[in-house]
């Protein structure tokens, strides 16, 4: 006899990113206009650039938490973008509408048991349930001890904060500090390099500040050029440059 | 026996398992080849250009297994309680036709003749109290004079590139001055060396050391394989480990063997065939079939055959067998039972190197197997007499893609910081001016180490997740201490700015949470005596002779190399013998 799956949930609609297919757009004017326009492009452009993105799984609340630790914890510097500019808070927001968000492919059968942490994540909760309850704790905590939200307080108590979470020592009702953190760090740095077909990366600022070339995928002739740097910019999956 | 479905059934369609249903088709056999994962096609998932896509793939684990159906779970130590491994992180099973050879880097040696005898070679150069009493060190049972032949043809299937040293006692060229004598030359020359490993070679070279381009299943010019398979030329686009080659340019079963075997109408492959068990007659000493859910319908099926092959990933082999009562469990206390014995891992750290700010590594230019080693540290190619370890480890430059999240993951830590300003500084810095030296090194057996049922967790079938019991043992940590500090030297020559050296600590427990390697070994390993093998030096299991077992499962301890090689040679060498000896006369091809 087959039990049935015990980790089975209903799965969220994935949907593609309006911004994405804007850029997709975008990428492919010069093929898909049978007569290039610019005006057409510059309206699009405009379009990407100027539409306010609306978090569908994050509260406001939540997404001005989001918006601030996220540009902490990625700033922008001299080196370029940084998290609220590469669109990272976005990526979070839309990352949580896939399987991903319910964390589909990570075994969460009971019992949960805590152990040593080289044993790796015991907790019940999926990325959607990490960040509900992860933010709202720290929310509470950050009022009880500063009177105020995250977001409204300085970029050196931010850091502070975010010192601690890593650290450790604040603990998050049932959710450690410091797990909370690495959710938010890893999510926090795959929107700021991923293809920007899913949100993040704005404008390639990512892979501009890193050289890498995203989806060219051909270096027959740049296997050994004794060091030099490799020459042109990024593309991505659907044909954007910078 | 006329209501048989199959003549084989074969469970697991990676490497292991399309050698061995091509090898048994061609013998005329037909055969049922069962895959718990779905179909996988480069022309429509693994397609340019959203295969070029580092979130989809690697990050969100497109072709690795799914934790959700099933899992393991690990513990340290044999008095601990083991907790289930939720998350992937430290190793990559695949799933899915292809199994964990679409998504492999494509790394692909013969085994050392040592190695493959190790307790011998060792007890006759340093005697038999060197090895430590607690090491369960073996012999495979087979030499590489055997399996040379096995080893050859593999390497003509998966078109791979590489540099000889001797053929036939003749030296060709720049190869491995330790590498064993080849029957034949690869298939396609050797794969061009990155900068990095450019730098390397010249520096280990000045050095002393024997630099060699690594052996590589990544084709250097276009191929025709034996099944008329066809491989187009490795562009270095950085997509192997962790993808399905967009250009065909990576050998996998998908690419390499599947082509030829789905003409034959002697062939089935099902898909989404999630094996539950091997059926056992009364006797426990033969299999009358398996039994298999189909993920899809939920539907239970059970297909009878007179030959059951076992060739999922390494402990997946090993939880069926447990499953299935082929076989006796090993007790590590009592020191009885073979299956879940030797369990073993591979002992890896990757140091890292930074050159001048004029010098561009370009980490993203890169392939899965290509890259320029030393093997002057490696199986017992130096001596061990004043060291007091056995084992050893190829340290090698194997720039195969590195993608952006995946650097900004790993960089900070070790007193930088992992995440701000100056950790952007060392982003940028790390990912256009380094590189990455590996000590990629064996791991020795031991008496605590192995494989179990988990008394407490289930997969989603129903059924109790395997249990792995394993951490690092001061035999392999002194091993990876003596090979790592022999890397600072060579970075020095290579023109460094700064050497991040990277070792294993006395007492450092196994991590779950941080990727070290997918090259899992033993569990059901193969020698010359059933009271410490579970398989003989065919691979057939001793306890039931219909039954073979085909995978680095069958590795009694951990070599330094990359196991795919070994893995498909020893297919080959099994499938050559069934053909030849066991199907004219069913039975046990080793008396006991």
């Amino acid at each position: 006899m087959v039990k049935p799956d015990p980790t089975s949930t209903p799965k969220p609609r994935f949907t593609l990113p309006r911004r994405s297919v804007t850029s997709a757009l975008l990428g492919t004017t010069a093929f898909w206009l049978t007569q290039p326009s610019t005006s057409v492009s510059r309206a699009l452009a405009h379009e990407a650039a100027e539409a306010p993105y609306k978090p569908e799984f994050f509260t406001a609340e939540e997404y001005s938490f989001l918006t601030a630790a996220t540009e902490r914890l990625f700033p922008k510097d001299h080196n370029g973008p940084g998290a609220t500019e590469l669109g990272v808070p976005e990526f979070i927001d839309r990352q949580m509408q896939t399987p991903y968000g319910v964390g589909d492919n990570w075994y969460m059968s009971a019992p949960f048991q805590e152990g040593p942490a080289n044993l790796g994540y015991q907790l019940p909760l999926v990325p959607r349930a990490l960040y509900r309850r992860g933010i709202a704790a720290l929310e509470q905590y950050v009022l009880q001890h500063y009177g105020k939200n995250f977001a409204a307080l300085s970029a050196q108590t931010q850091d502070t904060i975010l010192t601690a979470l890593e650290g450790g020592s604040i603990q998050l009702h049932d959710i450690p500090g410091r797990t909370f953190f690495e959710q938010l760090r890893t999510n926090t740095l795959e929107g700021a390099f991923s293809d920007p077909l899913y949100g993040g990366n704005h404008n390639l600022g990512g892979w501009l500040m890193l050289g890498f070339p995203g989806a060219r995928a051909d270096f027959m002739d740049w296997v050994n050029q004794e060091g030099a740097a490799y020459p042109l910019p990024p593309v991505s999956i659907s044909g954007q440059t910078a | 026996m006329n209501t048989k479905n199959a003549d084989a059934i074969i469970v697991g369609a990676g490497w292991a398992g399309t050698i061995m249903a091509k090898e048994l088709t061609e013998a005329g056999l037909s055969v049922i080849l069962l895959e718990r994962g779905k179909e996988h096609t480069t022309a429509v998932e693994g397609a340019y250009p959203d295969s070029i896509d580092e979130l989809r793939g690697a990050v969100r684990k497109r072709l690795f297994q799914n934790l959700a159906k099933t899992t393991v779970t690990i513990r340290n130590t044999i008095d601990q309680t083991a907790l289930p491994y939720r998350q992937l992180a430290a190793f990559l099973p695949g799933e899915g036709v292809g199994g964990a050879g679409l998504h492999w880097s494509g790394v692909h040696f013969r085994a050392d003749p040592n190695d493959l005898r190790l307790r011998s070679a060792m007890e006759e150069r340093y005697g038999k109290k060197f090895i430590p009493k607690d090491m369960n060190l073996q012999d495979y049972g087979v030499t590489y004079e055997e399996l040379e032949p096995f080893f050859d043809k593999a390497e003509k299937v998966f078109g791979t590139s590489g540099t000889a040293y001797t053929v036939k006692g003749k030296v060709m060229g720049d190869g491995n001055v330790f590498a064993p004598d080849r029957s034949s030359d690869f298939p396609l020359p050797a794969m061009k060396d990155t900068f990095s490993a450019s730098t390397f070679r010249k520096a280990a070279k000045d050095a002393g050391y024997h630099p060699y381009s690594l052996p590589a299943a990544n084709a250097s010019q276009p191929y025709t394989n034996p099944y008329g398979c066809q491989m187009g030329p490795c562009n270095f686009c950085g997509y192997c480990s962790g993808y399905d080659c967009y250009l065909y340019s990576k050998a996998s079963p998908n690419v390499n063997i599947l082509p030829a075997l789905r003409q034959d109408k002697r062939f089935k492959i099902i898909a989404n065939a999630h094996v539950l068990r091997v059926d056992l007659d009364g006797s426990k000493t033969k299999a009358t079939g398996v039994t298999y859910l189909d993920t899809t319908t939920q539907k239970e099926t059970s297909l009878k055959a007179d030959l059951v092959i076992l060739s999922a990933f390494q402990f997946h082999n090993v939880h069926l067998m447990l499953l299935s009562g082929i076989g006796k469990p090993y007790d590590p206390v009592k020191n009885t039972g073979t299956i879940g014995r030797n369990f073993v891992y591979q002992t890896i750290t990757t140091s890292r190197v930074w050159l001048p700010e004029n010098s561009y590594t370009n980490q993203f230019v890169g392939a899965g197997g290509v890259g320029v080693a030393i093997d002057d540290f490696n199986s017992m190619n130096f001596d061990h007499g004043p060291l007091g370890f056995v084992g050893g480890s190829p340290v090698w430059v194997n720039q195969a893609g590195m993608k952006p999240i995946a650097a900004a993951l790993g960089t900070g830590g070790h007193g930088t910081p992992r995440w701000g300003a100056g950790y952007k500084d060392a982003l940028v810095d790390t990912y256009k001016h380094s590189l990455a030296i590996d000590a990629h090194g064996s791991n020795m057996a031991y008496r605590d180490v192995y494989l179990d049922l988990d008394p407490t967790w289930k997969d989603a079938y129903g059924l109790p997740l395997l249990r792995m019991t394993f951490t690092w043992k001061d035999n392999d940590i002194r091993m990876n201490q003596y090979v790592v500090n022999k890397i600072a030297p060579i970075a020095r020559a290579m023109g460094a700015t700064k050497v991040s050296l990277n070792h294993l600590e006395f007492g450092q427990p196994f991590d779950t949470r941080h990727y070290q390697t997918t090259h899992l070994g033993g569990g059901a390993i193969m020698g010359d005596n059933p009271q410490t093998s579970a398989l003989n030096r065919y691979l057939q299991s001793w306890d039931v002779s219909n039954v073979f077992v085909i995978g680095s499962n069958a590795f009694p301890q951990g070599m330094g190399y990359n196991p795919t090689g070994t893995v498909a040679a020893l297919a080959y060498w099994s499938a050559h013998h069934i053909r030849t000896i066991y199907l004219k006369s069913p039975g046990p091809m080793v008396q006991a």
